[in-house]
């Protein structure tokens, strides 16, 4: 068998009357590069080897922002890139702040984030030789990149630094770092710019027709929606397609506001802490129409007893993503927004009513139980949503917050949600909030995290300040690494070993970095407190205390399935 | 038959790209039975021919993956259609007076050339299918192998365009 080669043709770069060649030094040939390709704003940290880069900065007209640690710049770039779909920036110098982006570059690439890192690296010469924060960066980064470039002269800087953002945006997007050694900086070049523009691929006709003759058999189908949809823009086209062929949608965690939760065809998201309903629709559809999503563990559980009954349409920017996970039936390897138009053109008009009766009908009120004492979680994502008339844009952290939030908030306005949801890091909400205001400065942005997550990154609280950015964090504060907690008392038989945890005040904390607090201990104080929070100028603090040990239910346990669940009736006490 | 299914994989000849199929291969748990990598008719492209252990879904996703790699420009799956596949091997025996005679005859048998002979030692080239390297090892593996070195397979597709050239005098 011979595999066609599918790889995306190379596009020329855009053919305009002779394109100018400047003669630049290397520092200025990155600084042209990036305004060149529109950026705006960027997130870094200057040390010894990147030095020249920040010498030329200031002449060109783009927005810098120093942040406390790398990680917190990858996961800002990482955040404005997942709120504009355009490439976010971070900048570190070489060694250890190149290690120090090595968590946020492997987030991005697990969430299919565009985002360019650039890091200076010693001079050619030193290479090698162990030299004064000299680091492989480019080895390490290998596995968590897309592709990464070690430049090794000012002559083809300027071409690699456009490749990098070809690459990071193009297909389906993800990391690129691009490694300068401080000499090359230094040199002289010249340099013509050369952005590249994007091409999608689009899947064959005789793919939609078979998939279209599969969704017009359907009787039990279901949409199975995630980030791609958001990535590709392809709002519109889920929603033509959903409306015309009446299957409705469910979203993955990293859907979630790909399709608003109030549209009559939403039903909620699968997985390990989806609604039990959810996860048994899955369980007897007939078809499932799976959109820029790539069958993941949490959502499969395992793959052997899932959705056992369905056959599978898949659309997917990334061909290796057909059957990775599952074996489908009709594979399609098309952006999100193509794919669905061109689905739509091919499938019928149909009325799925009765079947989403049946789904519905299986459903529990969400929420807490009614003689819960003490905020829940509930209580803080609704103050949220009603206090921000729905306006505003959540960015979460991991652990059980994270799931409540996807759970209890209810997303009506697009890409509203933005989470780590591939790598699950802690410490993601607090910076890759700032990287969403800065794409968003006029509306509302919240990080919502667990009292573990939000110290893992506290150190932005300076940037806030600095930056006079106004984000609204809160935190659902119960004293333990709530998620892992909730495993050992299923898995470990209440063994809490190293899941309590303590945090500062952080009614005190705010004053002393400039910003403002408050302690919210009572549930009839939540929304008064985020009321007063929207009211304040600047960034705040909500420190909520919820019950220690709050559950994420229903949870089907990993690797299990639909049969596993863990329902809270069957957790008593 | 030769085990394995066969990719023949273009690279560019970058610093790093074998890193980058080798970290491939580890990261996604492939196992990869041999890979060689030399020049390719065109220049700045190197071609490595790598033998997947797996069925054809698995080698289907093994390409996939290495297409999603910058550097890789073009990803073949040669396993069918009785491909060109031969290894090289170079054996260093332990033989002396007639054991020499011996071995010699058994390398003349497989078209195998003698490259090297020293008092207490001879060796032998062969180039062929590994089935058949495999079965000079096996034989010559009476007297003592001192020192061994096969290259792992390299692989060309017969060339279907023009089949009156091609003699399949080999197997």
């Amino acid at each position: 068998m011979t595999i066609a080669i599918d790889k995306p043709t190379t596009i020329p770069a855009v053919t305009q009357a002779a394109p100018e060649v400047k003669r630049l030094t290397g520092s200025r040939i990155m600084c042209e590069a990036l305004k060149n390709e529109g950026v705006e704003i960027m997130w870094g940290y200057p040390g010894g080897a990147i030095m020249p880069f920040y010498d030329a900065l200031p002449e060109y007209d783009m927005h810098h922002v120093l942040v406390r640690h790398e990680q917190a710049g990858a996961h800002a770039a990482d955040g404005y890139a997942r709120a504009t779909g355009k490439v976010g920036v971070c900048i570190g110098t070489s060694g250890p702040g190149a290690t120090n982006l090595v968590t946020g570059l492997a987030t991005a690439y697990m969430d299919s984030a565009p985002v360019v890192a650039l890091t200076g690296q010693v001079a050619r010469a030193f290479i090698g030789h162990d030299s004064f924060q000299e680091t492989d960066i480019v080895g390490i980064t290998l596995p968590v990149t897309k592709h990464s470039f070690l430049v090794n002269s000012a002559a083809e800087l300027g071409d690699v630094m456009h490749e990098a953002f070809h690459i990071a945006r193009s297909g389906r997007p993800g990391p690129v770092l691009v490694d300068v050694p401080k000499d090359v900086m230094l040199e002289e070049a010249d340099y013509t710019s050369a952005v590249r523009p994007e091409q999608p691929p689009h899947g064959g006709q005789g793919d939609y027709d078979r998939a279209g003759a599969l969704i017009d058999r359907a009787r039990k189908p279901l949409i199975l929606a995630g980030h791609g949809v958001i990535l590709a823009e392809a709002y519109d086209e889920l929603r033509s397609f959903a409306e015309r062929t009446g299957i409705p949608v469910i979203a993955t965690l990293l859907g979630l506001s790909c399709i608003p939760e109030s549209h009559p065809l939403y039903l909620g998201w699968p997985g390990m802490h989806g609604p039990a309903h959810i996860n048994r629709a899955i369980d007897e559809a007939d078809l499932i129409v799976a959109v820029g999503m790539r069958f993941d563990d949490r959502i499969t559980g395992k793959l052997e007893t899932w959705a056992p009954n369905a056959r599978f349409v898949h659309i997917d920017i990334d061909p290796a993503e057909i059957n990775k996970n599952v074996k489908v039936d009709v594979g399609i390897v098309a952006d999100a927004k193509d794919g669905l138009a061109s689905l739509a053109a091919s499938s019928s008009p149909a009325d799925h009513t009765e079947w989403i009766e049946t789904i519905r009908s299986r459903a529990r009120p969400e929420g807490p139980p009614g003689d819960a004492q003490g905020i829940t979680p509930y209580d803080v994502l609704g103050a949220i949503k009603h206090g921000t008339g729905g306006e505003a844009r959540l960015v979460t952290d991991v652990g059980q917050h994270q799931m409540w939030a996807a759970r209890f908030y209810g997303y009506d306005k697009r890409n509203s949600h933005i989470t780590s949801g591939g790598l699950g890091t802690m410490g993601f909400a607090l910076p890759a909030a700032m990287g969403v205001k800065a794409a968003f400065p006029g509306e509302p942005v919240w990080a919502v995290a667990g009292d573990g997550g939000i110290q893992m990154n506290i150190q932005e609280l300076a940037t806030l300040a600095q930056e006079g950015l106004e984000i609204k964090i809160a935190v659902l504060n119960n004293g333990y690494l709530g998620m892992v907690r909730q495993w050992q008392q299923f898995f470990h038989n209440r063994n809490y070993s190293e899941t309590r945890i303590t945090g500062p005040d952080y009614e005190k904390l705010c004053p002393a970095y400039g910003l403002q607090g408050r302690t919210v201990t009572r549930k009839e104080d939540v929304q008064a407190a985020v009321d007063w929070a929207m009211s304040t100028p600047g960034s705040v603090i909500l420190d909520f205390r919820i019950a220690q040990e709050a559950n994420v239910y229903p949870m089907i346990p990993s690797g299990g399935s639909v049969a596993t669940m863990i329902e809270e009736s069957e957790v008593v006490g | 038959m030769e085990t394995g299914r066969t990719l023949v994989v273009l690279v560019r000849d970058n610093p790093g790209v074998l890193t980058r199929v080798a970290g491939l291969f580890r990261r996604r748990n492939y196992n990869i039975e041999s890979l060689v990598v030399g020049h390719s008719e065109t220049p700045g492209v190197s071609r490595m021919t790598v033998v997947v252990a797996g069925g054809a879904p698995e080698v289907d996703q093994v390409a996939k993956q290495l297409r999603k790699l910058i550097e890789v420009l073009e990803v073949r799956d040669v396993s069918e259609g009785s491909p060109l596949l031969r290894e090289m091997a170079l054996i260093r025996v332990a033989a002396d007076g007639a054991q020499r005679t011996e071995v010699t005859e058994l390398a003349k048998l497989f078209g195998a050339k003698v490259i090297d002979v020293s008092h207490g030692s001879i060796t032998l080239e062969m180039t062929g299918s590994e089935m058949k390297v495999d079965s000079l090892v096996r034989l010559v593996s009476k007297f003592r192998v001192i020192e061994m070195v096969r290259s792992g397979r390299i692989a060309m597709a017969r060339d279907t365009q023009e089949r009156d050239n091609t003699v399949a005098l080999s197997a």
